[in-house]
């Protein structure tokens, strides 16, 4: 049996990774759940987060707290990059059926890759986590670094102000609406386009964030958005495509098999992550927390 | 007398089947108007190409002498045509007022109407503040639809079947608070099947047929002639 310190180390790895997940997969989720589009493309949003992230530290000055503003214009810019995707290519095909947005979204993938490859390069690129977060506490025995508490307080900040949004403003309300029968929203007054691309650009906001706040601790190298939308494709079928409760417990359920799946399977952990996606996909396909499809 | 609405031989089709053929009506301010005619002869796509919710293939539609065929439904809303759906589609999941708060961003049209003053017309709603539209009974929710319209501050208004699947009495209340939206001068096009709810309201009728109008004049005349409405319409 190994120490509860260990233990309780595994625990906190894993809710940190959950929730980084969480940060990319809320976005994919909204996305799914106001435009019921599934965007291969989200895991290059990300990408583009760290890139652009690593770019304008490394305009700023690296290693300071120059980190937090690089962060927000890093994914302010992928926010901008979704909207103009969305409003001048993605709106044609809502009309058309399905297959053809999957295979745009992902031809948008092969697209976005090469583009980072042109401009950045194959090689690995890091950066370093702010000052004021390089440090670490102590917590019953476990050495925890300051940036991942962070990030675990983030995750929940994030999903009660997607929350406060969709259910305590006018904007959420209309999106609600807009879910619920968008022509009669449109028929009473509203522009029902122009919400969809604010969602959408919410959405990849949240994908840019997650990519650039995930530099300090992943390095940055071409196929990390394959690898991310993979994870967060796993997350969200755990917890329910749409469901923002459910995509929140799915990031959790997923962290931590994968944190104590190592100690059972040491080199294969995730195909007890894996395994548990089967399961779901055979006994609730929606998801633990979402809805079946009309 | 210059129409605040005017169509003009207008033709709509969903996809290869035609509906409409050359519908052509006029309504004036202040003017209570109904389309009448049997299942399926076109009022819902008469309202609908109105709207801009299915778009008419040919002819105009001229909204204070604008033609506005083409445009897109929101624009047609923000603009002053308020259209009250005949199946109700309410905003199931969202509250009573959460509705109406909706319809006030949607069109954000300046006007008379608000939540206050749609409590005060439809008195029920009032104590269904809170409750989940999806939930109200077939007169409240149509109560709903109604207020939800009318708080895009419309200045005319389309409803459509407004008395469908509704109880005698709580039709006769509907007659009530629709006849004094009329008495405060807004002006109403109104489709219904059944000739009694809709004569009892409006000062003129138009009468449908596959697709054209069959028959124009004073309700009146079709309310006082029993013969002629039986011939058009066949009740
Ligand atoms: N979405 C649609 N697609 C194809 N055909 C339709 C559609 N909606 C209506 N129609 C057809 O168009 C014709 C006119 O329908 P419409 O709903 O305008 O009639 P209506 O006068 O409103 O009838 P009702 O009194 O039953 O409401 C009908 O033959 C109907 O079958
Ligand atoms: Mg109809």
């Amino acid at each position: 049996m190994p120490e509860p310190a260990f233990l309780f180390g595994q625990f906190l790895g894993g809710l940190t990774a959950g929730m980084f997940l969480f940060t990319i997969a809320a976005g994919l989720s909204l996305i799914f759940g106001v435009l019921r589009v599934l965007n291969f493309a989200h895991g290059s949003f990300y990408m583009f987060g760290a890139y652009l992230g690593w770019q304008v530290m490394s305009w700023v000055g690296p290693g300071t707290e120059y980190f937090w503003l690089a962060a927000l214009a890093a994914a302010a810019c992928v926010a901008l990059l979704g909207i103009a995707i969305e409003h001048c290519l993605l709106r044609h095909l809502y009309r058309r059926e399905e297959l053809y947005q999957l295979l745009f979204t992902y031809a948008l993938v092969l697209i976005l890759a090469d583009c980072a490859k042109i401009i950045w390069g194959t090689g690995q690129l890091s950066v370093s986590r702010p000052p004021s977060l390089s440090g670490a506490v102590q917590i019953f025995g476990t050495t925890v670094p300051h940036y991942n508490l962070f990030i675990m307080l983030l995750g929940p900040a994030i999903a009660l102000g997607l929350w406060l949004l969709m259910h305590r403003s006018r904007v959420g309300r209309l999106v609600r609406a807009a879910v619920m029968d968008r022509e009669m929203l449109g028929a009473l007054g509203a522009n029902v386009g122009s919400l969809y691309t604010i969602m959408f650009g919410i959405g990849a906001f949240l994908a840019g964030l997650g990519g650039a706040l995930v530099t300090p601790v992943k390095s940055i190298v071409p196929g990390m958005d394959v690898e991310v939308i993979v994870e967060v494709f796993i997350v969200v079928v755990i917890g329910g495509l749409g469901s923002l409760w459910g995509t929140f417990l799915g990031a959790l359920v997923f962290g931590q098999v994968l944190a104590f799946g190592i100690l059972i399977m040491p080199r294969f952990s995730i195909f007890a992550v894996f395994a548990l996606m089967a399961i779901i996909l055979i006994v609730r396909p929606w998801g633990l927390l979402g809805k079946p499809l009309r | 007398m210059s129409a605040l609405l005017e169509l003009q031989d207008v033709h709509t089709a969903y996809g290869l089947s035609r509906v409409l053929f050359g519908i052509s009506l006029q309504i004036g301010a202040g003017e209570c108007v109904c389309l009448l005619g049997r299942n399926g002869v076109g009022k819902t796509t008469t309202m609908r190409s109105i709207m801009g919710l299915t778009r008419p293939s040919a002819g105009r539609v001229l909204w204070k002498g604008r033609d506005i065929a083409g445009w897109m439904p929101h624009r047609i809303a923000r603009a002053g045509i308020g259209f009250v759906p005949e199946d109700r589609r309410v905003f199931a999941e969202l509250t009573v007022w959460e509705n109406l708060d909706v319809a006030e961003r949607a069109a954000q049209r300046r006007g008379p109407w608000t939540v206050a003053r749609v409590y005060e017309t439809f008195p029920a709603l009032r104590d269904l503040a809170g409750r989940q539209a999806g939930f109200l009974s077939g007169g409240e929710q149509q109560m709903l639809t109604i207020g939800r319209t009318l708080m895009c501050n419309p200045e005319l208004l389309l409803l459509d079947e407004p008395s469908e699947g509704l109880a005698p009495l709580v039709v006769d209340r509907l007659l009530e608070q629709v006849g004094a939206l009329k008495d405060q001068g807004l002006t109403i096009l109104l489709a219904e099947q059944g000739v009694d709810f809709s004569l009892r309201l409006a000062d003129r009728a138009y009468v449908l047929e596959k697709g054209t109008v069959r028959h124009s004049g004073p309700a009146a005349e079709l309310r006082d002639d029993a013969a002629l409405r039986h011939r058009l319409l066949a009740l």
